[in-house]
């Protein structure tokens, strides 16, 4: 909704003063405003409906991040049991960046989560002067002359137009936040196209452009660190699944 | 004095309150102004601290104007130098 989102006071004030002068007859006003401002709910409706999307596809992307981090595991400790130890290293990188990517994106559900809620709780709140001023309109439209009528107007519209101004401003902000998670989303999907999690480590050497940007990418100490961590386990032959909880990755990271 | 807190909720905030608000605003025009970003964050998170303690929320059928209405809680520095400059949020 462009427009409504935006300043302070006077601009919404000016929005109003507006909305109130397309017509001259008080109840074409009111009727105006009241549509106008069933508009706006729907544009709401959109908006929560739009933030919920993105969580989604963020959810889902979650999952196949989860499902990488345990197969690139499972591969390292492979490799490493075959005495590939730069195999290994290279799968624990890539594994190490698929980590902390699923970090990013925990944080960003979690705050699509907290937005989602918020815009419920303001759109039940703009129903509820939605519908007090569907109330007063009727009021008005039977008691008041129409010059009495265009200041009881004037006050009810200012009331449920600031919180419809407001509300407006919180949906444009919410969205401006999810658009910028969804570049991230854009981004990861990108570099996960170009291999950047690919199942099949044995046909690179280990040094094409994708690893070299996971190089930089990573942490090397973290990488170093789980490789031990591998190549004790395997030493001291305990169960391969320890590292494959989920639960286990916060500490790894 | 009704404030609203934007994208947040309006709360009628008695006069002496509404005072020192206005101060607070003062001191947080004058922090952008400076260019600190601190003390900007610090005067702001006081201002919505007093309207939130101070005040009462509105009912949600209410149709009322608010008289003041304070930018978002999670305002940035970069945007509230856009906008509150010069005569700030409750012009004298």
């Amino acid at each position: 909704m462009p427009g409504m989102g935006g300043r302070m006071s006077t601009v919404i004030k000016a929005k109003i003063n507006k909305l109130l002068d397309r017509a001259e007859d008080p109840s074409e006003t009111l009727e105006y405003s009241y549509q106008k401002q069933m508009e706006l709910l729907q544009n709401v409706k959109k908006g929560i409906a739009d933030v919920v999307t993105s969580k989604k596809r963020l959810q889902l992307q979650q999952q196949k991040l989860e499902q990488q981090v345990v197969k690139l595991d499972t591969q390292a400790r492979q490799a490493l049991s075959q005495g590939r130890e730069d195999l290994a290293r290279t799968a624990l990188e890539r594994k190490q960046f698929a980590q902390g990517e699923l970090q990013s994106l925990d944080q960003q559900v979690a705050e699509l989560e907290s937005q989602q809620a918020s815009l419920i709780e303001k759109e039940q709140k703009l129903r509820s002067k939605i519908d007090q001023f569907r109330t007063k309109k009727e009021v008005i439209k039977a008691q008041y002359s129409a010059a009495e009528a265009s200041v009881k107007i004037s006050e009810a519209a200012s009331g449920v137009g600031e919180e419809m101004a407001d509300v407006g401003l919180a949906m444009q902000r919410a969205l401006d936040k999810t658009e910028g998670m969804r570049a991230r989303a854009g981004a990861m999907e990108e570099l996960e196209a170009a291999g950047a999690f690919d199942d099949n480590l044995a046909l690179g050497s280990g040094t094409d452009d994708i690893d070299k940007e996971l190089h930089q990418l990573t942490s090397q100490s973290a990488v170093d660190d789980d490789l031990e961590r591998l190549k004790a386990e395997l030493g001291s032959g305990s169960p391969p699944q320890q590292s494959l909880e989920p639960g286990e990755r916060e500490r790894e990271a | 004095m009704i404030v609203r807190i934007s994208t947040e909720s309006q709360y009628r905030l008695p006069e002496d309150d509404a005072a020192a608000l206005n101060e607070l605003d003062n001191e947080v025009v004058a922090a952008v102004e400076a260019g600190d970003e601190d003390r900007f964050h610090e005067v702001f998170e006081q201002m919505l601290d007093l309207v939130r303690r101070a005040g009462e929320p509105l009912d949600e059928d209410e149709l009322a104007e608010s008289e003041v209405i304070l930018p978002p809680p999670d305002t940035s520095f970069v945007e509230a130098g856009a906008e509150f400059t010069g005569e700030g949020l409750i012009p004298d």
